[in-house]
């Protein structure tokens, strides 16, 4: 592969070098770009190798689990529906996502959308005051102290478990569901911050001594990039926690939400539209990672590197 | 008459639980400006502990530093330290670790535009002005001390304070930071004081050695003057009776008459 790329970027180079003197401009025209396109064709051709090895081998799973799961659920008496009677008989949810037919008979995507915005609160209020606390607790040794060891059994605790207490507190299904998103993944961003401030090396103290800065430059300059990775670890965990607990706790509240949705085709034994469902959202939720991990590449560039 | 910077009787203990070690004991010593001073001694005997006291990252337990006649127990620009392990901020490009001592010291002494040239100005002082744009993790160690130095320098310290510098360089990066170092005191005509044991280094840069005795409750063994002329010429001293004799003594009080023990 690397051989032919030289050697077209060889012959390229050879004939250009010698264009310029020939004074006919129609000579000078055609010579170049014929050269120019078949570089740029090895440069697409790779391309095209490299996206074909990272999509084929995954493509190739797929067939044969789904060849497998269709021989398994083909015979009689099955209890679980094979690819083929899901395909027919949730047509209308995988092909069309954003149907709306009904008040209750929506497609796919709106209900995604729906837990997502659900998602989107608790979690943004996880990350803001998870960060907050987060930073406190890496500060002082007390605040570390005293709240630590309640943190690391708190985390412990299902999210379900918390949706009785929130059901209580907030009388309403809505914020209930939010704070279940909030209360499952505020505590890995809370304890991988902390753990992020506490790790900022004494030589960048010494640094920000030196140079006097203030304890809000100190914040912004020093400290936040500093604990960065360990912040957008906390922040990937929580994610991940949070879609998680996005499901449970809307198949408990009812409303619009995917959770739901599972809920409802279980009671009303519409078992195809469960598959379709997961696939949904093992999808967004992979998603979702891979928004944040992007995410903390982008803002932590060099700073893992030292 | 005071001097420019007095150390005066330095004490420092640690503490740890219930035991106290006592690693620098009535440590007093002046410094002029512009001289360049050179702590050496064997590890562990609380040098860098010195050099932390007067950057004020350290807090002596008794005495104290004035600096042009001000008693200074804070951490500040005016005391610039050089790290040892450089200590430039990974996420921060060379220009901008730099820039951000700069915008820090002269934010309000200075335009945008003139701090951006005191930063290149700096830079191009320890010939970094080339990869400016780098970060860190893409320089090799001997630029990143370079840049470690220009941050120091942007501050305008009164004391410039070095604390092992050319420790984790090899032989022939720390020869030439030597020498830029060398240049630029006297072009600038800073006041230094550094922390090192390597002997040929303290005898080719220094006004006045300051030989440490060994720890626990360290002290001032011996000061040699080193009568050797500026500009000093690294390949002209390495037979130069003066630069040799210095040289000799400074190895005898640390091989002979303070031989490293090793804690046992």
């Amino acid at each position: 592969m690397n051989m032919t790329v030289a050697k077209s970027d060889i012959s390229a180079s050879i004939p250009s070098a010698p264009t310029p003197p020939a004074s006919s401009s129609a000579a000078a025209k055609i010579v170049p770009l014929p050269l120019r396109q078949t570089a740029m064709n090895t440069r697409i051709r790779a391309g095209l190798v490299g996206a074909a090895s990272a999509v084929i081998p995954p493509l190739v799973m797929i067939v044969l689990l789904l060849t497998a799961w269709q021989l398994l659920c083909m015979r009689p008496g099955a209890t679980l529906p094979p690819p083929s009677k899901i395909w027919t008989e949730a047509y209308d949810l995988i092909v069309d996502p954003f149907f709306v037919a009904g008040p209750q008979d929506i497609g796919l995507g709106w209900r995604v959308l729906t837990s997502l915005q659900r998602v989107a609160i608790g979690y943004g209020f996880a990350a803001l005051f998870g960060i907050a606390l987060g930073t406190l607790i890496g500060q002082s040794v007390w605040a570390m102290r005293g709240l630590d060891p309640i943190f690391q059994v708190l985390r412990t605790i299902s999210p379900l478990a918390w949706l009785p207490i929130s059901l209580a507190a907030f009388r309403d299904s809505q914020p209930s569901a939010i704070f279940v998103i909030f209360i499952t993944s505020v505590w890995p961003i809370i304890i991988n911050t902390a753990v992020g401030i506490r790790n900022i090396p004494q030589d960048y103290r010494n640094v920000a001594a030196v140079l006097q800065l203030n304890h809000l430059e100190f914040f912004w300059k020093i400290m936040i990039p500093s604990a960065a990775p360990y912040i957008f670890t906390g922040l990937r965990i929580g994610i991940g926690l949070s879609w998680l607990a996005i499901v449970a706790a809307e198949m408990l509240t009812g409303g619009v939400g995917i959770g739901f949705f599972i809920w409802d085709a279980w009671n009303s034994s519409r078992l195809p539209d469960i598959f379709i469902a997961l696939a949904y959202i093992g999808i967004v939720g992979f998603l979702l990672d891979r928004m944040v991990a992007g995410l903390a590449s982008i803002v932590t560039r060099g700073t893992a590197a030292n | 008459m005071t001097s420019y910077c007095k150390i005066d009787h330095v004490d420092k203990v640690f503490t740890r639980g219930s035991t106290e070690t006592c690693v620098l004991k009535d440590i007093t010593l002046d410094i002029e400006k512009g001289e360049y001073v050179s702590i050496i001694g064997h590890s562990g005997c609380g040098k860098s502990t010195l050099l932390n006291i007067v950057a004020g990252l350290t807090q002596a337990t008794i005495g104290g530093v004035i600096l042009e006649g001000k008693h200074v127990d804070e951490p500040g620009p005016d005391r610039a330290v050089v790290f040892q392990n450089h200590s430039l901020l990974p996420w921060l490009t060379v220009y901008d670790n730099v820039r951000l001592a700069v915008d820090k010291v002269f934010g309000s002494k200075k335009s945008r535009s003139e701090r951006d040239e005191w930063t290149l100005h700096n830079l191009n002082l320890v010939q970094m002005t080339h990869a400016k744009d780098k970060r860190p993790s893409e320089i090799s160690g001997g630029m990143k001390q370079r840049v470690g130095l220009a941050r120091a320098l942007a501050m305008e310290p009164k004391v410039l304070l070095l604390d092992e510098p050319f420790g984790a360089l090899d032989a022939l990066t720390r020869a030439h930071l030597q020498d830029t170092v060398m240049g630029l005191h006297q072009k600038l005509g800073n006041t230094v004081m550094m922390i090192t044991h390597d002997v040929d280094e303290a005898v080719l840069l220094s006004d006045r050695i300051i030989m440490m005795t060994n720890g626990p409750a360290a002290q001032i063994g011996e000061i040699l003057t080193v009568p050797i002329a500026r500009p000093r010429k690294r390949l002209e001293l390495v037979t130069d009776a003066t630069f040799l004799k210095c040289r000799q003594r400074v190895l005898e009080f640390l091989y002979e008459r303070h031989r490293f023990v090793e804690a046992a």
